[in-house]
């Protein structure tokens, strides 16, 4: 009998997800991918926007065509999933039951939850780089600005690629640098975190890099409010932060219908799932890939990629009546641009922080140092993103595991051994 | 990891402060561990915050982020940082004595 797979979301995790369900299921599966619209954008390309260094057009291609000819796809916006009916309605009315349903909708920005951020964003006075127009306005706002503070705020954690804030701040450092104005701009990066980026050795280092180019650092400052007539942002334990452009990078949350779908998503719209296995918790026939999940992994291009590997394995294997490989290790791998044509390179996964040496291996990229050849890698990484990445194709040398070799652990610590302790000391 | 006395019973707790097994925890310890915190009194609200943490701890293993927290708790994140100044989430966790909130990697 041939089953039916549901796969909700065709971005990232959807497409390499259906891609690779179906090569390697052919003819026992008939797969379904769902999307609100046909525009498939290459996320990594909307940090170069504001800087003139992509255009727009350049990084979207149609959803549709990124799938194999067999796959279906169904352009509307999801109403609700049914859990128990085991069925997905579509706002434009059709019915899609499931046998195995792949949640894979991402995260949505919600700048409304920020009291003034929506007001401030309407006045040219706030940008979001983070998505398409608001990446193109920024670029318009950076060209015409000639001098004054420019501040770069997460709101909240977390957010799609964590390291995109601090890239956006190396860069325009270099941008403004180019137009030989920096001396007139006053940068910083504020940020819930107690440090540049959310483990201890990459901090250290991206912190460092920050502070060698001037770009002003404010930790764990909350913001509750952006005044867009005061120009400052106000954290809810009262502190405040000038600026006369904001980049904010607003609150994350799921996607509104996993919050009309009883039992499917926490609070925030997240959808809860074995960070292993990445079965949903909502129920077996259920599975969960990429930024809509309620995972510790970062939400980013590169997780959606490792996940999406022990996914189809455990799709087959429920399919099949067989238990599920708890093998997905958190594997997260970041290029970050720092300008000057040089960009880092961090690899990380659940149980190990991001660590400097080599990768994959003793003779691969350097890892959390600044070189020529991770920018020539990030450059490369379009080509690779829409060839071999959504494609699902297997990559030799680049296996869903996080690799040990080249990596320099601490003295104190054991290869083989859980180096930070559980997780929950975090 | 090292060692506190709170209600006249020993508890483990780590370096931060955060209890290391939440089951050690007593109501009576709750107002000791928000004195060290700077919080003088614990009034119903807090009750109610820190009740919830330990609520959500059980059920999900890890206390909740404060817009979580929020959300299901009905108390806006203004009032949870009236409540808890500097990190509602990490303040209410380690008076309700549950691991520190993992956050994201």
């Amino acid at each position: 009998m041939i089953q039916q797979v549901v796969i909700l979301g065709g971005g990232t995790a959807g497409t390499l997800t259906a891609n690779r369900l179906q090569r390697e299921t052919g003819g026992q599966t008939a797969i379904t991918v769902v999307d609100r619209d046909n525009d498939h954008w290459y996320q990594p390309g909307l940090l170069f926007v504001p800087f003139g260094r992509a255009r727009p057009g350049k990084i979207v291609r149609s959803r549709a065509q990124q799938l194999r000819p067999e796959i279906g796809y169904r352009q509307s916006p999801v109403e609700h999933v049914d859990v128990a009916g085991r069925r997905v309605h579509l706002e434009n009315g059709a019915v899609l039951p499931y046998d195995v349903l792949v949640i894979a909708t991402g995260a949505a920005l919600l700048p409304g939850e920020t009291d003034g951020l929506a007001e401030a964003m309407a006045q040219g006075k706030a940008f979001t780089f983070y998505e398409p127009a608001g990446a193109a306005a920024l670029r318009d706002a950076l060209a015409a600005f000639d001098g004054g503070r420019i501040t770069v705020n997460v709101v909240d954690m977390p957010i799609k690629c964590p390291v995109a804030p601090i890239e956006f701040s190396l860069l325009a450092d270099w941008y403004f640098r180019r137009r030989g104005i920096r001396d007139r701009v006053e940068l910083t990066l504020v940020t819930p975190l107690d440090g540049a980026f959310t483990r201890p050795v990459a901090s250290r280092e991206l912190g460092g890099l920050l502070q060698a180019k001037g770009i002003g650092l404010v930790t764990e400052f909350n913001t509750g409010e952006v005044d867009a007539d005061g120009r400052r942002l106000v954290s809810f334990d009262g502190r405040e932060v000038g600026f006369d452009l904001a980049v904010v990078v607003p609150v994350h949350g799921g996607q509104a219908y996993v919050g009309r779908s009883p039992g499917l998503g926490d609070a925030l719209g997240f959808v809860p799932a074995d960070e292993r296995t990445l079965q949903s918790k909502a129920s077996p026939d259920i599975f969960v890939i990429g930024d809509a999940a309620d995972l510790r992994s970062s939400k980013a291009g590169s997780v959606a990629h490792f996940e999406g590997e022990v996914l189809v394995r455990n799709i087959r294997s429920f399919l099949a009546g067989k238990p599920l490989a708890e093998s997905y290790d958190g594997h997260a791998n970041c290029f970050i641009e720092s300008g000057f044509g040089k960009a880092l390179l961090i690899d990380f996964n659940y149980d190990t922080e991001p660590l400097p040496g080599r990768f994959p291996g003793r003779a691969g990229l350097p890892l959390l140092k600044e070189s020529r050849l991770n920018h020539l890698g990030k450059l490369g990484f379009q080509q690779f993103y829409w060839h071999v990445l959504l494609p699902g194709r297997d990559m030799p040398g680049l296996a869903a595991a996080m690799p040990r070799a080249g990596k320099h652990f601490p003295a104190t610590a054991d290869a083989g051994t859980v180096l930070t302790g559980s997780p929950r000391d975090e | 990891m090292s060692t506190k006395v709170y209600a006249g019973t020993e508890v483990t707790v780590n370096d931060d402060g955060f209890f290391a097994d939440a089951r050690q925890w007593r109501e009576e310890m709750a107002p000791e561990i928000a004195r060290e915190a700077g919080i003088g009194t614990l009034t119903p609200q807090h009750w109610q915050v820190v009740k919830f943490m330990r609520h959500e701890y059980a059920e999900k293993g890890t206390g909740p982020s404060v817009r979580a927290l929020s959300k299901t708790s009905g108390v806006s994140v203004k009032e949870l940082y009236q409540l808890f100044p500097k990190g509602p989430a990490k303040l209410a966790a380690k008076i309700a004595g549950i691991p520190k909130p993992r956050g994201c990697i």
